[in-house]
């Protein structure tokens, strides 16, 4: 207990809960907690170009560590900027913790300048807000924050701190433990629900796992609790987009991602299934395709931290609410103490080999050195060039984040920074710099498409100012590829505003912020590209045009069923009902 | 294309919540947010500290939808404990209170006292043109003691909105 200001606490409390980076933009409103960090060396404070930027940049620490994300902005602007960052915390479940500066409390209310009701405007966009309005308030309810952000279903929390609270002094206290009155998330899992879930686990003959991003946000022993299960079974795996990783890409039972761009295989058989085993997935519409033709004949066990989750889109028959980890790990357990074993299911996996066989990731392509390159040649060429470097990749949104998806292959948790459940344009870049600036020495790429790119390319700059050696890997179609191919699907090939019209030269721009930019123009230079890109220390551009026309595939239509997937491009056709287009 | 919506039954849900700032907008809000109703709402804080308050909400929806609503409600942070009164098992009482004015003269006035006798109703204010009666019971009986007071002059209501409580000795 020592009496300081504000501002000392927040430092100190940053300090205290082990926080080593802040990602921030100063301002009026938090003027004194930027001079106090001044003071205080062992926080590494990260000067984005932008607050969204920060956000995205916390995020991707946060996902390449496990450790919470810490944001600094100011009021006003600065909060509403962040805006889109804790969205999309919130929808992927990733810890962070955003301290935003505000009016002092006397001017709360009067529209001061740059004053905005931080709390009102993320109240719904936050795992929990606080507005803090006495000093002595400070040091619980920064610890509880980061508790709060960390523990059950991870998630951003902000800290509305007004500029007086921040100058006042007070008492700096630090709860002893934190056992927060009233929120207190069940993390080990029901006895009695394991040992059913078990015993239907060894009984199915078509059983599938299908596992989501609550195995990554478990930590890395709950990835290998999930290797550890599925290999005592038997049984095929598939995961969403936010769940790669958890379940290495080379391994005979894995199935590929499911959903919209997922595999045929996957999907088939959670189509064809007797059991769904849910692990830290929730249900998504990205993933279930149609309801009413949703995994029909299969039983399903849902394992996840949020019990409103469970039952809120696909009736499941068994529940298990608990930490993913820990659930695993009890499941393991308990087949072994009942020792099950695993049953024959070769006529199950000759049935996945069938799905296999249609090879649905395959794409047509030329193979002479002058000929465009296909997308996804381009990310499997990447892949190819990165591997044994163990590299954290990035994305941005759209058709290129689906290729990387379908195309790179991940073996280890942690290494996939992406933007499911928001789908944020402009992630893919900022989440990179987080990712480089926890992991100073790894290999970090963000896969781009040239539109998302531009919506936070102002951060090539602080790349620069911190010398990170981050790759932006364009895959340049010249096209919002995505809203195009949803064009040429529903709206008759009408492209409305899809064009990337009057793009940079990425080349010239690299060269502007003291990057290095290279141009991959063909096949012929693909792999040479790729390696000088990986070869070139410090922050390097690589604009690899791809093919304009490519569209992803395979596809699930919105509102479509499982197994009503479009495979190749001739299966399209150009237009939809109502019911469909009203689908997202 | 048009726009379907389902049907659903009514429930009473008791809430307790920490008794603090912004409370009450994250649970409306987050009704808002999903789409689920609110057929009345009240709100008070209930013990001695003022630490907790308790939340009476009425809503409907089909059964599925009640329960996301309970686990929606229960993972935020500042709520305590969700009861869905409805609950198999759970009989319970609920009051409401309305003031109800009533305007006129002659026969209608009488009829209106008269009325109000039969509700139980209490006579709170009067003047010689105007009553307010104060009645408490059931949302179904407070509705249909104004509708009978539609007859007789009614010129304003005020509700409080549904408090219910779970019969037998067990607390929340
Ligand atoms: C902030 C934001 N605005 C709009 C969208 C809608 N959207 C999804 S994908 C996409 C096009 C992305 O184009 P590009 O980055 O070039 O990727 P490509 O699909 O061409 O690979 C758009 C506009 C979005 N996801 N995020
Ligand atoms: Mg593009």
């Amino acid at each position: 207990m020592t009496e300081m200001s504000g501002a000392d606490m927040v430092v100190q409390a940053l300090v205290d809960l082990g926080v080593d980076t802040v990602f921030g933009y100063p301002g009026g409103a938090v003027l004194p907690i930027y001079d106090a960090l001044y003071k205080h060396p062992t926080i590494k404070h990260i000067l984005v170009r932008h607050e969204q930027a920060a956000t995205h940049a916390a995020e991707g620490y946060a996902r390449s560590t496990g450790k919470p994300g810490v944001v600094l902005v100011t009021s006003g602007p600065g909060a509403t900027n962040a805006v889109t960052g804790i969205t999309d915390a919130l929808l992927d479940s990733i810890p962070m913790v955003v301290l935003t500066g505000q009016v002092p409390t006397t001017l709360i209310g009067t529209d001061a300048f740059q004053e905005c009701d931080t709390v009102g405007i993320t109240r719904h966009c936050t795992k929990h807000n606080y507005l803090v309005m006495d000093p002595d308030r400070l040091g619980p309810i920064m610890h509880e924050a980061f508790h709060i952000a960390t523990h059950g279903r991870p998630g951003p929390v902000v800290i509305d701190i007004p500029k007086n609270v921040q100058v006042a002094t007070g008492t700096y206290s630090v709860p002893e433990f934190i056992q927060h009155n009233s929120y207190r998330p069940q993390v080990e899992p029901d006895a009695d629900a394991i040992s059913q879930a078990i015993d239907m686990i060894a009984a199915a003959e078509r059983p599938v796992f299908y596992t989501g991003g609550g195995v990554i946000n478990a930590g890395p022993d709950a990835s290998a609790a999930l290797r550890q299960l599925v290999s005592l079974t038997g049984a095929p795996i598939t995961s969403t987009l936010m769940g790669l990783g958890a379940f290495p890409a080379d391994d005979p039972k894995w199935l590929g991602m499911l959903g919209m761009h997922g595999t045929y295989e996957a999907n088939m058989a959670m189509n064809r299934a007797d059991l769904i085993i849910a692990v830290g997935a929730r249900f998504d519409d990205r993933v279930t395709g149609r309801l009413d033709a949703f995994s029909p004949d299969s039983k399903k066990i849902h394992i996840d931290i949020d019990r409103s989750s469970i039952n809120k889109i696909v009736p499941v028959d068994l529940a298990v609410v608990g930490d993913a980890g820990r659930a695993l790990d009890a499941l393991i357990a308990a087949w072994q103490d009942k020792g099950h074993k695993a049953r024959d299911l070769g006529e199950w996996w000759r049935r996945v080999d069938g799905w296999r066989a249609t090879r649905c990731l395959d794409f047509p392509e030329k193979k002479e050195a002058s000929a465009e390159i296909m997308p996804q040649r381009a990310v499997k060429a990447l892949f190819d060039a990165t591997r044994g470097r163990d590299p954290i990749i990035t994305t941005e949104v759209g058709q290129h984040q689906m290729w990387a998806a379908q195309h790179f292959g991940f073996s280890a948790p942690n290494r996939w920074l992406t933007s499911g459940g928001l789908g944020t344009m402009g992630y893919g870049f900022p989440a990179a710099v987080g990712a480089q600036i926890a992991h100073p020495n790894r290999l970090v790429i963000c896969i781009a498409g040239e539109a998302s790119l531009q919506m936070n390319i102002q951060e090539m700059g602080t790349v620069a100012q911190y010398r990170l050696p981050v790759k932006i890997f364009i895959l340049n179609n010249e096209w919002m590829g995505m809203v195009r191919q949803w064009q040429e699907l529903t709206y008759e090939s009408r492209y409305s505003n899809s064009y990337s019209d009057s793009l940079p030269d990425f080349v010239k721009l690299a060269d502007a912020y003291g990057w290095t930019g290279l141009r991959i123009d063909n096949l012929g230079q693909l792999e040479d590209g790729i390696k000088k890109m990986i070869e070139t220390p410090g922050p390097v551009i690589v604009d690899c045009r791809v093919a304009q026309l490519a569209n992803c595939f395979p596809m699930i239509p919105s509102g479509a069923a499982h197994t009503d997937m479009i495979l190749q491009p001739s299966d399209v056709t150009g237009t939809m009902d109502d019911e469909a287009k009203a689908l997202v | 294309m048009k726009i379907k919506t389902e049907a659903g039954e009514r429930h009473v849900l008791a809430i307790t919540v920490d008794n603090e700032a912004g409370v009450l907008a994250k649970i409306t809000g987050l009704f808002t947010a999903r789409g689920y109703n609110i057929e009345s709402l009240t709100v008070a804080d209930i013990t001695a500290d003022h630490a907790l308050s308790r939340i009476t909400i009425v809503t409907s929806g089909p059964p599925p939808i009640i329960d996301q609503i309970i686990a929606q409600l229960d993972r935020l942070v500042p709520v305590h404990k969700v009861i869905d009164l409805n609950d198999a098992g759970e009989a319970h009482v609920e009051r409401e209170i309305a003031l109800v004015k009533v305007a006129g003269t002659g026969d209608k006035r009488i009829e209106a006292l008269r009325m109000a006798d039969v509700f139980r109703a209490k006579v709170v204010d009067t003047t010689l043109t105007s009553f307010i009666f104060e009645i408490t019971g059931t949302s179904d009986k407070v509705d249909r003691f104004i509708a009978l007071m539609r007859e007789c002059g009614l010129v304003e209501v005020g509700r409080t909105g549904v408090v219910a409580i779970a019969r037998g000795s067990e607390a929340l």
